[in-house]
């Protein structure tokens, strides 16, 4: 358990059932009363937001979270399976906690995952994976100053925008934090 | 917000004009000691071990033994130092001034403090208004006034004995109060209940509201006056109400400062007196958004 004197921001508590990190803290204490910790938190799950306001005498939960780098083996139907590479053991995520991360796994991929209670809520990639667009209309040569886009597919199904130049079988990198187009790569 | 070097310049101005406004009212300046082997008893406050000693929270032991000794207008301007605060609008380790008066109450002192900081402001940015947080405050117009009760009732629709009963007093203000106080114009509130000082002088007609106010000034709590309670065996019941609350409570129980207690038994005159924090001043006067940007070395976040 945390007392309120522990409260900071960045640290993360667990409240009613679930991870919070704190976002904004100050400390009062009005009026020669009882000090008082103001947070503002955020669900580490769910990403909502709240205030909290704890007193001196108050304890706050630690939550159980665990940070592990796992490597990309192999998919089994809707199952990603990573290796722990300190133990060799396999880490079965489900497609739903990756969301449209699995789009850019590749094989032997370093991923950062946060579990809460074994369960992951959290994966990091690498920021840039490069891909090969499979299917894309055909490219306007030399119309790289505009910012207009056109739609894009990979091989595995990603639907994003590119920019008019690339062209199908190009390499390009993607942001696997936005899941936006970054840059081209290699030309096809 | 200004920089550094400016608002170390400012500072020391400030410091200047509260000392010649207080010299030219006939007050003292004294020094007393830091190092305390029984420092003030408060619920609420801690203070920081050194030694056998412990530092001094607020040097309001001493000063009153000067008044006792026959010192009518003395005022005191250094450091004081209060274990885990820290915050934007809390150092571990602050400037406090403090000013007594002997046969006077918090009215005398309300009436000091409306005309030092209307000196002082002036002094200081050339005009007796400053703007902070975003809000004009002029401290030429008349102060307004207000009971706790009041402020309670006005901004959060309970009563005050009821946000006690639930133990939310100190919530209600910070959450729901504090910030319609001192908006245009400087906000006292007064009438505290008597759980909240065990050093303040009790209303003659309310037993359980004392004569103490708070000033605010754009929603920030600047300082802290009363009457003082100058009754030795009154003062000595509460002393030991408070080692009792906090030994039940974990926290460390500093001894009865008895060479303080004597002095009061001895012949405290009845006076009046205030603690303004120096930092949160300079903060007001110079338009910082915390307090870390008016000194100049502010330590780590967390130092306790």
């Amino acid at each position: 358990m945390y007392t309120a004197s522990d409260l900071r921001k960045g640290l993360k508590i667990e409240l009613d059932g679930d991870p919070y990190i704190i976002t904004d803290f100050d400390f009062c204490k009005p009026g020669k009363g009882q000090a008082l910790y103001r947070c503002r938190l955020k669900n580490m799950i769910t990403g909502s937001t709240m205030d909290r306001t704890f007193r001196s005498v108050d304890r706050v939960g630690k939550p159980d979270l665990v940070e592990k780098e796992l490597v990309f083996t192999y998919q089994d139907g809707s199952t990603y399976v990573f290796m722990d590479p300190a133990s060799y053991e396999e880490v079965h995520i489900p497609a739903e906690a990756l969301g449209d991360q699995h789009y850019f796994l590749d094989d032997n991929m370093e991923c950062t995952f946060l579990f809460y209670r074994d369960k992951a809520i959290e994966i990091t990639l690498p920021y840039f994976v490069e891909k090969q667009v499979a299917e894309t209309e055909p490219g306007a040569r030399g119309d790289t100053a505009t910012n207009i886009t056109k739609p894009a597919r990979l091989a595995n199904g990603y639907e994003f925008a590119v920019p008019l130049f690339v062209n199908t079988g190009d390499i390009i990198r993607i942001d696997t934090r936005t899941g936006g187009y970054a840059e081209r790569v290699k030309k096809a | 917000m200004a920089s550094l070097p400016d608002i170390l310049h400012l500072r020391m101005r400030a410091l200047a004009a509260i000392r010649n406004f207080l010299q030219g009212r006939g007050f003292l300046e004294v020094d007393t000691p830091l190092r305390l082997p029984a420092p003030a008893l408060e619920d609420h406050i801690d203070a920081e071990p050194s030694g056998k000693c412990w530092l001094r929270t607020s040097p309001e032991l001493h000063m009153k033994r000067l008044l006792a000794a026959g010192h009518p207008r003395i005022y005191q301007i250094g450091p004081c130092f209060r274990r885990a605060e820290r915050g934007a609008c809390h150092l571990p380790e602050f400037t406090m001034l403090e000013w007594y008066r002997s046969h006077a109450d918090w009215r005398d002192i309300l009436a000091d403090t409306v005309a030092l900081l209307r000196a002082v402001c002036a002094e200081v940015t050339g005009a007796p208004r400053c703007t902070f947080r975003g809000l004009v405050v002029d401290f030429s117009l008349p102060w307004q006034e207000m009971t706790v009760e009041e402020a309670f009732l006005c901004h959060a629709g309970i009563g005050l004995d009821e946000a006690i009963r639930q133990d939310r007093f100190e919530e209600i203000l910070v959450t729901a109060v504090e910030g319609h106080l001192g908006n245009g114009r400087p906000t006292v509130l007064t009438e505290y209940p008597a759980a909240c000082s065990g050093l303040s002088r009790t209303l003659a007609h309310r037993p359980d509201r004392l004569e103490r106010w708070e000033l605010y000034v754009a929603g920030l709590e600047l300082a802290n006056a009363c009457s003082e309670l100058a009754d030795a065996k009154e003062q000595r019941r509460r002393f030991e109400a408070c080692r009792e609350l906090r030994r039940r409570e974990g926290r460390e129980v500093y001894p009865l400062d008895e060479p303080f207690l004597h002095a009061v038994e001895a012949g405290m005159p009845p006076a009046a007196g205030i603690a303004i924090g120096v930092d949160r001043l300079i903060m007001i006067l110079a338009n910082a958004r915390g307090i870390d940007e008016v000194v100049a070395f502010p330590p780590p976040e967390r130092t306790s």
